[in-house]
């Protein structure tokens, strides 16, 4: 086994992050065209710009496209499945929190 | 290495159809996703299960697979035979972005006399990794360093597979949040004949914390406070994650009235708010005392909670 050692700095793919589609489609992976389609059927949002020279994404989206990208390919899934299965994740992950948040307040009357 | 029991891994007998491959396949990728699933090994899981349907669902593969008998079991020190599996060497097509995060008994099978194809090895950029992080809520406000060990395999010259520990040493930013993930650009798998490493893409998990919730960059506190406090109002000290403030109660509050103190939660832009959920706790009545002034109240008050129920 070998080591090595290194510091460093991420960047975190949040709100603050802004992306056009070239980087996207860097990030990605992916082709230009897949990522407009994802647009077209709803499944991921530019923040700004009219034409898809124009977009602009933030870090959140890009988290989602890398997402739907791995998950269209990993289950075979095609481009309106994998966008409900990004809906339907999202809103488990919404009903967690909410859960979560509920049992919290809950905590002193339980 | 270890030998990998393939069809234990899909669930299936040695006799299976390439339909109940299929089948056995899409049913575990559903439930082993590592974007999808809850389950504690998701990200394991899935990659044993890729690399069972990789070798199951191709017919050569399955048959040379097939050839080192069944005597083996999940686990077993395994050593390659002489010669390639079956005792004939073949070329086997893979898709080597994905064979990179495959076993060392996957490679000693198939991985041999290098690149299929001849001519000059292609550059192919590094594979993406995903590593969870659980991070404490105080390290997500602060911001801090955490170290991480990594196990990167990699492709020794001789084509086989082996393994190389990492160490990291990375900066966590204040205010990240749960589920987000942090790109560590180069960081991710080693590249393939001298093409760039890929990304390495931290996910955040934050831990449970004793008093607060995290929701987004909001976070929520129960504040538990005396009868007293709620009835007259008061001004009382309230824990957040950058420190104690005052918090003013208004008289009359009641249990499970929100309070928020804006800008109090995780930083950002804008920073998240703490929420305050109130709390009344009753104290003992253990002391003569104390049964004095319950009695008092109960005398003096003509409080009726259930008011509302008709009782």
């Amino acid at each position: 086994m070998l080591q090595s050692e290194t510091r460093i700095e991420g960047i975190v793919l949040d709100e603050g992050l802004v992306v056009t589609l070239a980087e996207l489609t860097q990030l990605c992976g992916s082709s230009g065209r897949t990522l407009q389609l994802m647009v077209g059927e709803g499944l991921l949002r530019p923040q700004a710009g009219a034409a898809p020279g124009e977009w602009r994404f933030d870090g959140v989206a890009v988290q989602r496209a890398r997402r739907a990208l791995r998950l269209r390919h990993d289950l075979e899934l095609n481009l309106s499945g994998t966008a409900l299965a990004l809906d339907l994740l999202d809103e488990l992950e919404a009903l967690r929190r909410r859960i979560h948040a509920l049992e919290h307040q809950l905590g002193g009357l339980s | 290495m270890e030998y990998k029991d393939y069809y234990k891994t899909l669930g299936l007998a040695r006799d299976a159809t390439p339909d109940d491959i299929k089948r056995a396949y899409r049913k575990l990728a559903r439930k082993f996703h590592p974007d999808v699933s809850k389950e504690p090994n998701a990200e394991a899981r899935f990659k044993e299960i890729n690399e069972a349907q990789e070798v199951l669902k191709d017919p050569e593969k399955r048959a040379a697979y097939d050839a080192l008998g069944n005597n083996w079991r999940a686990g077993q020190d395994f050593r390659p035979p002489p010669g390639g599996p079956g005792g004939a060497r073949q070329g086997f097509n893979f898709s080597p972005d994905e064979a990179a995060d495959f076993s060392d008994f996957f490679s000693s099978l198939f991985n041999r006399g290098g690149g299929a194809g001849g001519g000059a090895p292609r550059k192919r950029r590094g594979q993406d990794q995903t590593v969870r992080i659980q991070i404490d809520l105080e390290d997500a406000f602060h911001g801090a360093t955490r170290q991480l060990r990594l196990e990167v395999p990699e492709m020794g010259a001789d084509g086989r597979a082996i393994s190389h520990e990492r160490t990291l040493n990375v900066r966590i930013p204040a205010g990240v949040t749960q589920g987000r993930q942090i790109r560590l650009s180069g960081q991710g798998g080693p590249g393939i004949h001298g093409g760039p490493a890929g990304d390495l893409y931290l996910e955040v998990d934050l831990k449970p914390h004793r008093h607060f919730t995290a929701d987004g960059r909001d976070v929520q506190l129960r504040l538990p406070i005396a009868p007293w406090e709620a009835a007259l109002g008061a001004t009382i000290p309230v824990p957040t994650l950058g420190g104690a403030v005052n918090l003013k109660i208004p008289a009359g509050s009641q249990t499970g009235k929100k309070m928020r103190l804006k800008g109090r939660g995780l930083p950002g832009e804008p920073a998240g708010d703490e929420m305050v959920v109130l709390e009344i706790v009753v104290p003992p009545a253990k002391t003569e005392e104390a049964r004095r002034v319950f009695e008092h109240m109960a005398e003096q008050l003509h409080f009726n909670p259930r008011a509302d129920l008709g009782v």
